[in-house]
């Protein structure tokens, strides 16, 4: 947590389509189920029709006054121009977690620890379907983030993908967990 | 002349008399609608009539009936959003041609598209009356008014083929001068389920008469008399320079209904819900 | 909430918006796709069939103000949704909602700029158009959101002042309040007021519009047996038009009377240490959550900072601002525009105190960072 506001901060960036305002969405969702008070904010527009697409998620035990991100806690970056963008601007100390099928170069200076996994060859080569990187990238950040539990973080995606893709998504975010006990690649 | 009971019946004799000029051809569009609701014994408390701005739409003020005036051009959103919200009232229209096909124009095509049951009474003098004679969409070609000085360069719309491409299921056109035509056809309109368009050609003489030398109602009465000509659909006519069809000139009665259909879309929309559930 | 039974969902302010609407009473949406406005008419294109209302896209927005202003005669609770361009080319017929005395909430999302502007970016300079934008003395009340749950309150109050005084309510959120996702609570049915407007039995002499002791008219709804004249013409208490200098007097005094006799109801803000302040921050919308994150940080740091927030801005909480006023000496009003709120502010407290403009116009929030930066310059 940021100390000096008791706010923590998720930045998701990526290329529209990739799911990245769901997951923020799905992280928002999983805040108030943990009775935290929450704020999400998305870049829309044409951005989000193929452009850097960005989604942020505040959680906080109290209100929450000013609602954007600071100095976020953990990056969760999916496009080499995310990862140059925001990567960077990650709390000292912070989190970020880097897809490697997209991001080539790691920025360079970024004082956290940084995690990188080919996320969406992962999900085409496992589930067929590049589309659940987002799933994947949850689930790492469950195991990850000091504020929501897996389990809650679960529920969240159950509630909010179609039902016929539960299974789907399940497996996924499983996977996700998975990979943040494994040593980065 | 004791007034008839149909006047009685349908004016608010309280606001009586009207402000229009003497010799006007409002008094008798007015009387033709009036007379077309009392033949119907259309239900006073359910009839809503509403008006732009205008010598014309001045006529809702008189009308015994639930009466909105709105403003330039706009009568037939507000009518929309009146006959959308209680489908059940009788939603009557009253407009003039700057009112309709000028500055509302756009709401004209678009309220026809979607078959709507409103009646429209559009009253066409040729002019923007109430502003004192200048030039308006329906002025013919080379006319004159206050804004045309030297001859109108532009060309009038049809209105009527206008509105029926645009989707109206009724479409007439009558004059002031053709008073018993014009009762039968404000009464087709009145029954017919869907957008109903009347253009009534009235009588300016106070504006557009003076402009263009006719200026007492009985010539330009005769000016409406000597041009018209009865539409019959079996027998087309070529139509000389001037002249214009009057009597009914479309009906399609194939056509749903704007809020019945919305209706039956309700009703589908209230049962995926319950199935939902 | 104790013991309430609701629910708490995360939504977007949009979404809240049109919820709020429908738990309002909402049965009519008549509106035009503008950004960042859309998700209120797709909200309600969903769901208004569901519950027997009407939703219906126009042909313009002078057809959408035009047709919630006739549903609304019709006796139905009605609004639209836009932004800038569109709320621009309703100022006409907002004027005649004035006049007719028709309840009806017009939702004006703040995009960025003049003209087409920056559609997608956030502003806060409608402020001055909201209050002034049709031409002629007229009533009008407009809200200012700064949450999603916000969204969800001030439009169910934004329902309930034009049903109560009978007149167009504007809920003027930033396109930010509009987009922002939080978790909002749905009160569940009876649980938050709900007003709906009079509707006398009878009327003495056909006076429709004749005010009553609280300088509201209840003219009857379309189709319910009185047959009544609208107009936006000046009119007499019968309704109809008159030109005689005393009764059109009387009915612009009248009409506009409705404001001020109803001033408790009006005046609704958010304040934070202001009994003790000497600065100041006052502040609309989103932009006023930046100001009390600040002030709050400058409390810790023995700076008597305060912040002021009207959750209506329209009328004008002047009354309360001069209060503050008395210890306070200097004001800082940061707004994304150049200075419409910072110019009332100054009016309000007088020319003697110190009233400074944070001003942005690109399209953009404030930041936390440049906004403390510019205040710590008014500080020293
Ligand atoms: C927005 C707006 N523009 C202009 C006017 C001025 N105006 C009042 S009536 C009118 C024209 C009326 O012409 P028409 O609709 O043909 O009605 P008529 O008086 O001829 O019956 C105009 C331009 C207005 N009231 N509102
Ligand atoms: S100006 Fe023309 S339309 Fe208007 S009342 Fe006089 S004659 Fe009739
Ligand atoms: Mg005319």
């Amino acid at each position: 947590m940021n100390r000096h506001d008791e706010r923590y901060e998720v930045l998701l960036s990526g290329s529209g389509g990739q799911g990245i305002i769901l997951a923020g969405v799905i992280i928002a969702e999983a805040g108030i189920s943990h009775n935290l008070k929450v704020v999400q904010t998305a870049s829309y527009g044409p951005e989000s029709r193929g452009g850097a697409s960005r989604s942020e998620v505040i959680l906080s035990g109290e209100d929450i006054d000013y609602p954007a991100v600071t100095q976020p806690d953990f990056v969760i970056a999916l496009t080499q121009e995310a990862a140059d963008k925001f990567a960077p601007r990650v709390r000292p100390g912070g989190s970020v977690l880097l897809d490697s099928t997209w991001v080539e170069k790691p920025p360079p200076d970024v004082q956290a620890t940084i995690a990188s996994f080919p996320l969406t060859e992962e999900a085409s080569n496992h589930f067929r379907k590049p589309l659940v990187a987002n799933i994947i990238a949850l689930g790492f950040f469950a195991e990850r983030n000091p504020l929501l539990g897996p389990d809650e973080i679960l529920q969240a995606i159950i509630r909010r993908v179609p039902s016929h893709y539960r299974e789907l998504n399940e497996h996924a975010f499983a996977f996700g967990r998975e990979l943040a006990g494994r040593k980065t690649a | 002349m004791p007034a008839e009971s149909f006047i009685k019946k349908y004016l608010r004799q309280r606001v009586l008399p009207t402000i229009w000029c003497g010799g006007c051809g409002l008094g008798t569009v007015m009387r033709v609608i009036v007379k077309a609701f009392d033949d119907l014994k259309i239900d006073q408390d359910k009839l809503v009539v509403v008006s732009g701005i205008g010598c014309s739409s001045r006529m809702v003020g008189y009308i015994d009936a639930n009466t909105v005036h709105t403003t330039h051009g706009r009568a037939l959103p507000v009518a929309t959003g009146i006959k959308l919200g209680r489908p059940e009232l009788e939603v009557v229209v009253i407009m003039g041609d700057g009112d309709g096909a000028a500055i509302g124009g756009n709401h004209l095509i678009h309220a026809s598209r979607r078959n709507i049951d409103l009646n429209v009474f559009l009253l066409n003098n040729g002019n923007y009356g109430m502003t004192s004679g200048q030039v308006s969409p329906m002025t013919p070609h080379a006319h004159y008014a206050s804004t045309c000085p030297f001859g109108n360069l532009e060309h009038a719309f049809h209105l009527c083929d206008m509105v029926k491409s645009a989707g109206a299921t009724y479409v007439a056109r009558t004059t002031t001068f053709h008073y018993m035509q014009g009762v039968r056809l404000a009464r087709e309109a009145l029954k017919h389920k869907g957008f109903a368009f009347l253009e009534i050609y009235f009588q300016c003489p106070t504006y557009y008469g003076r402009f263009n030398k006719m200026t007492d109602a009985p010539t330009m009465l005769r000016w409406f008399k000597e041009n018209a000509v009865r539409y019959n659909p079996e027998k087309p006519r070529e139509l000389k320079k001037g002249q214009f069809y009057i009597g009914k000139l479309w009906e399609d009665n194939t056509k749903d209904e704007y809020t019945d259909l919305y209706c039956k879309l309700c009703n589908r929309a209230a049962e995926m819900v319950r199935v939902a559930k | 909430m104790g013991g309430a039974k609701g629910r708490t969902v995360l939504l977007q302010g949009n979404e809240a918006c049109a919820m709020g609407a429908i738990y309002a009473g909402c049965r009519f949406f008549g509106g035009y796709p503008i950004t960042p406005s859309t998700e209120i008419a797709e909200h309600f294109a969903r769901k208004l069939p569901t519950v027997g209302g009407v939703f219906i896209q126009m042909e313009d927005e002078i057809a959408s103000i035009s047709a919630i202003i006739g549903a609304s005669l019709a006796g139905v609770k009605s609004m639209t949704a836009t932004s800038g361009p569109g709320f621009s080319l309703m100022q006409e017929n907002l004027g005649l909602a004035a006049v007719l005395e028709a309840p009806v909430v017009i939702v004006n999302i703040m995009r960025s700029g003049a003209s087409t502007g920056h559609p997608t970016g956030t502003g806060q300079a409608d402020l001055m158009q909201s209050r002034w934008g049709t031409h002629g003395d007229h009533p009008v009340v407009v809200l200012a959101p700064a949450t999603a749950q916000e969204m969800f309150d001030l439009t169910v109050k934004a329902f309930n002042i034009s049903e109560k005084l009978r007149l167009p309510v504007v809920l003027l959120p930033e396109a930010v309040v509009g987009h922002i996702r939080e978790a909002v609570y749905i009160p569940t049915e009876g649980e938050m007021e709900v007003l709906d407007r009079k509707r006398p039995d009878s009327y003495e002499n056909l006076l429709f519009f004749r005010r009553d002791e609280n300088g509201v008219a209840h003219p009857p709804d379309l189709g319910t047996g009185h047959r009544p004249h609208y107009t936006g013409l000046t009119h007499d208490e019968d309704g109809f038009f008159t030109a005689e200098p005393g009764k059109v007097n009387a009915f612009t005094v009248g009409l506009n009377s409705k404001l001020e006799l109803h001033s408790d109801l009006l005046t609704d803000y958010r304040e934070d240490a202001v009994e003790d302040a000497e600065i100041v921050m006052v502040s609309f919308g989103v932009t006023a959550r930046v100001c009390s994150h600040i002030t709050r940080s400058l409390r810790k740091k023995g700076v008597k900072a305060g912040s002021f927030r009207p959750r209506i801005v329209w009328p004008f909480p002047e009354k309360r601002l001069k209060q503050i006023a008395q210890n306070a000496h200097t004001f800082i009003v940061p707004e994304l525009n150049l200075g419409q709120m910072r110019s009332t502010v100054q009016c309000a407290v007088g020319q003697d105190k110190r009233v400074v403009g944070i001003n942005r116009v690109d399209g953009t929030m404030l930041t936390l960072e440049r906004t403390l930066e510019e205040v710590k310059k008014v500080l020293n």
